[in-house]
């Protein structure tokens, strides 16, 4: 998000909260977020891509909530409003193609309206076609969350993301000589994968809470948190969806301060820093060990200010709206181990894979025989969700070896933990022990993160291991 | 809980705020202050030419049209240099400077590379003082800075692109810097576009909104100065490059003056005299420099890109007579470099070209003698 973007998103939910209310207050942020997904969407290279993406957003949105949706909920008439709701935004989004005005809407001139009425008439044959049935196999969940996790993959993939890049712009008529991977260039599908692999997987152990289609939606694409999260869980965003919690003024004071902090850490400080944070250009003209150390430092903050000042704005720009989202960062640079570090970063994704990844793996193998120690479990847990983290990044052997740096970390915190417990409660009596043991642990724990994102930034991992050397004046 | 009385109390005290702010921040001369303190020759070793640079992610640099700034960014500042050396700049424009040249590879770099000794013994070093743009108003101006910061020596690369009076304040530095200009204007009664260096800067333009961007530069140089101590790159080095054009147009051309206008009247002879009034009993050695003589088409009617054969052999004649006139160290170089030692212009050389004209320099210097 741009700052202009900011400021006017930012007036949207100042108008939306003061003049939208009662009744049409959620069809109102249905249709800003329903915009603000077409609008964000970044321009593709492929042609029309940057309407189809956000459409097919909108369709993978569809098919979720209607396999989490008991089936006679399915026809309500708010249900049935909604879905007319959004074809005619899908309509008069293409539409804006014969205005004359490049981009009104999207990034670049929508496709002619025919296929878009197409599209439209099959998935809507198609969903007709699905409510005559009247109970969905169960396993019809566990298919779509392995398609959300292939379609995953397929974008965080490079070679896959080429060939599916070439293949587009073939069907669009376009010479394929030129795709790249970056060529399909999906806004926040992240994020909107986390959330409904989310409900699908709480629908699946019969703990989803129910949710109208126009709130599904809204949960899904809610514009403040669609790019970069943070990433809610769908009973308590409801909650407040719903009911906004406090008045105006309290709202309008509390956002509009985390806005004005998110903005100056995200335009102030983080673009500064990445004046001369390391990245994978200037790692091979540095000369200097010193100025190495300071370029991985900038970038440790860069990463920190850019990221916690979106989420600032993303809350700030909730909270404008009554919606209360979560805390994603809760000062992670001056805890003690990494797993407090870890408890304090990106807060909702760590929770998401604790909630869907670690806490399932290691009741699964806390119950296999071929698992007795608990030493090994928490070596693989650990290990496997910080190398999984680090893949959501990207499919790469740089983010395996990030995640990889991290699982052992974290690894070695536990029993370095389990082994001075004894000591440390002997030394209760010295606060100034630990006061300084507190000092020592945040300048290692921040050492270690700092040096991790080297693996993070550089996407060659031999660059990174010689620049990992290099810090350390070998070689 | 807030209420909507403390939200208007909030809204109205900012507002406040911010027009207070901006109102001392135009009254007072804060930017001047400001654009000194920097953590260049302290921090960071001073840059060794002055910050210029159009592709910040790449050169790790920016243009910025505050001369102090660009000053106290300069290894010129650098108080640990102190009196054991004779201190030499070298004024000019982006030939000087050092287009696609490393630090070490611009004349200044050579020149320091050769570890001259003046006549009493100390250690000549050469600072790079160019800059790119051709204005000697822009020179003069730097020249009047500088000369607070106590050279020994001027060495003044020219060409006549640099004598036009159109170009004189046609240099973002100069046109950024009208107060300075006026200064020297009225000083030494030079020829400037006078509507231009008459206006004023209105109130907003000196409150924080209106110099938003000079401040933003300010804090970028700085910044910036990680990436300078870390690399020591200060440009960008493309990969390739477009060399200077040797088939010419057959235009014989040169702005709209007429040959009676190539005189000390008609270019800017007069800024020139100004910045010898400056340095007073300083030593210069005024250089007419090395330019790329085309051998292609229609090279019999110009030298090069830039000028006409008429005009330019015309201004090297009374360039000549002007020196003798007022018995200047003059050198002219005008033909000095071969053809293939250009590159993207017809006054930027290669490194080696440089070198060659470094040669030419030391010979020249060897011939002062100790007052």
């Amino acid at each position: 998000m741009r700052l202009e973007e900011t400021l006017l998103f930012a007036g949207l939910a100042v108008i939306l909260r003061l003049f939208v209310v009662g009744r049409v207050r959620l069809w109102g942020l249905l249709a800003v977020s329903t915009l603000a997904l077409y609008w964000f969407q970044p321009l593709n290279l492929v042609r029309y891509l940057d309407f189809w993406l956000p459409t097919f957003t909108l369709f993978l949105i569809s098919v979720s909530w209607f396999l989490i949706t008991p089936p006679n909920r399915r026809n309500e008439k708010i249900n049935l409003f909604t879905a007319l709701f959004l074809v005619v935004t899908m309509v008069l989004i293409a539409a804006t193609r014969y205005i004359g005005v490049q981009g009104l809407i999207t990034a670049s001139r929508p496709p002619p309206i025919l296929p878009v009425v197409l599209a439209i008439t099959v998935v809507g044959g198609g969903y007709f076609i699905l409510c005559r049935q009247k109970r969905l196999p169960t396993w019809s969940s566990s298919i779509a969350i392995f398609f959300l996790l292939v379609l995953f993959v397929v974008i965080k993939y490079p070679l896959l993301a080429d060939y599916i890049g070439n293949w587009l712009r073939l069907a669009s008529g376009q010479t394929a000589k030129a795709g790249t991977h970056i060529d399909i260039r999906w806004l926040g599908f992240s994020y909107i994968a986390f959330r409904l692999i989310h409900t699908l997987r709480d629908h699946q152990n019969g703990r989803m809470a129910e949710v109208n289609f126009r709130e599904y939606i809204i949960y899904v694409i809610f514009f403040p948190s669609l790019a970069a999260g943070p990433i809610e869980r769908v009973e308590r965003f409801l909650k407040g969806l719903r009911n906004p919690e406090n008045s105006v003024p309290t709202d309008f004071a509390i956002g509009g301060k985390r806005i004005a902090v998110g903005l100056f850490k995200k335009f102030v400080i983080a673009d500064s820093l990445s004046l001369f944070a390391l990245n994978s250009t200037n790692v091979t003209q540095v000369k200097s060990v010193e100025w190495s150390w300071v370029m991985v430092y900038a970038y440790a903050l860069l990463i920190y200010f850019d990221f916690s000042g979106y989420t600032d704005i993303a809350i700030g720009l909730g909270r404008l709206m009554g919606i209360n989202l979560p805390e994603n960062f809760n000062k992670p640079y001056v805890k003690s181990n990494l797993t407090q570090f870890w408890n304090n970063w990106h807060i909702t994704l760590t929770q998401w894979f604790r909630a869907y990844f670690f806490n399932p793996l290691t009741r699964k193998l806390s119950r296999s025989a071929a698992f007795s120690s608990p030493v090994s479990i928490i070596l693989i847990t650990q290990v496997a969700t910080m190398i999984l983290i680090g893949l959501w990044h990207g499919i790469s052997v740089s983010f395996v070896i990030w995640g990889l740096w991290h699982g052992l970390g974290l690894f070695l915190n536990n029993r370095w933990s389990e082994w001075t417990r004894p000591y440390m409660k002997n030394l209760e009596s010295q606060p100034w022990f630990f006061n300084l043991a507190g000092l020592a642990g945040i300048f290692l724990t921040f050492n270690y993160v700092a040096l991790g994102w080297v693996w993070f930034v550089l996407p060659d991992p031999d660059v990174a291991f010689g620049f990992l050397m290099h810090l350390l004046g070998i070689g | 809980m807030y209420t909507w009385r403390f939200l208007g109390r909030v809204v109205l005290k900012a507002a406040a705020l911010f027009v207070l702010f901006n109102a001392a921040f135009a009254a007072g001369d804060l930017p001047s202050v400001l654009s000194q303190i920097s953590g260049y020759n302290y921090i960071f070793p001073g840059r060794s030419r002055f910050p210029f640079g159009e592709n910040q992610q790449k050169a790790y640099n920016l243009s910025l049209n505050n001369l102090n700034a660009m000053f106290a960014s300069h290894e010129f500042l650098d108080k640990r240099n102190g009196d054991s050396e004779y201190r030499v700049i070298l004024l000019g424009d982006s030939s000087v400077w050092g287009t696609l040249l490393t630090p070490d590879q611009t004349l200044s770099g050579q020149l320091n590379e050769m570890r001259l000794r003046y006549c009493d013994g100390r250690e000549m070093r050469f600072y790079n003082l160019g800059y790119p743009t051709l204005s000697l108003t822009k020179d003069v101006m730097i020249l009047a800075e500088a000369m607070k910061y106590k050279p020994d020596m001027v060495i003044w690369l020219v060409t006549l692109e640099s004598f036009v009076r159109q170009n004189q304040v046609e240099s973002p530095l100069v046109a950024n810097n009208l107060d300075r200009v006026r200064e020297l204007s009225h000083r030494f009664q030079l020829e400037i576009d006078t509507p231009l260096i008459l206006t004023e800067s209105n109130f907003i333009d000196r409150t924080i909104i209106g110099r938003r961007r000079d401040l933003a530069d300010l804090i970028r140089l700085q910044l910036f100065g990680v990436m300078w101590a870390a690399t020591g790159i200060d440009q960008e080095y493309p990969e390739t490059y477009s060399p200077a054009q040797r088939d010419l147009e057959s235009d014989e051309g040169y702005y709209d003056l007429r040959p009676s206008e190539i005189s000390t009247d008609g270019l800017a002879f007069d800024v020139i005299s100004a910045g010898f009034k400056i340095v007073k009993d300083l030593p210069v050695v005024l250089v007419n420099e090395p330019m790329l003589i085309s051998n292609g088409k229609n090279s019999d009617i110009r030298y090069n890109f830039y000028y006409p054969r008429w005009a330019y052999d015309g201004y090297r004649k009374i360039l000549d007579d002007y020196s003798r006139e007022n018995y200047l160290n003059y050198y002219d170089a005008w033909n000095l470099i071969s053809i293939d030692e250009f590159t993207n212009s017809a006054i930027h050389l290669t490194p080696k070209g440089t070198a060659q004209f470094a040669q030419k320099l030391k010979e020249i210097l060897a011939d002062f003698s100790c007052p």
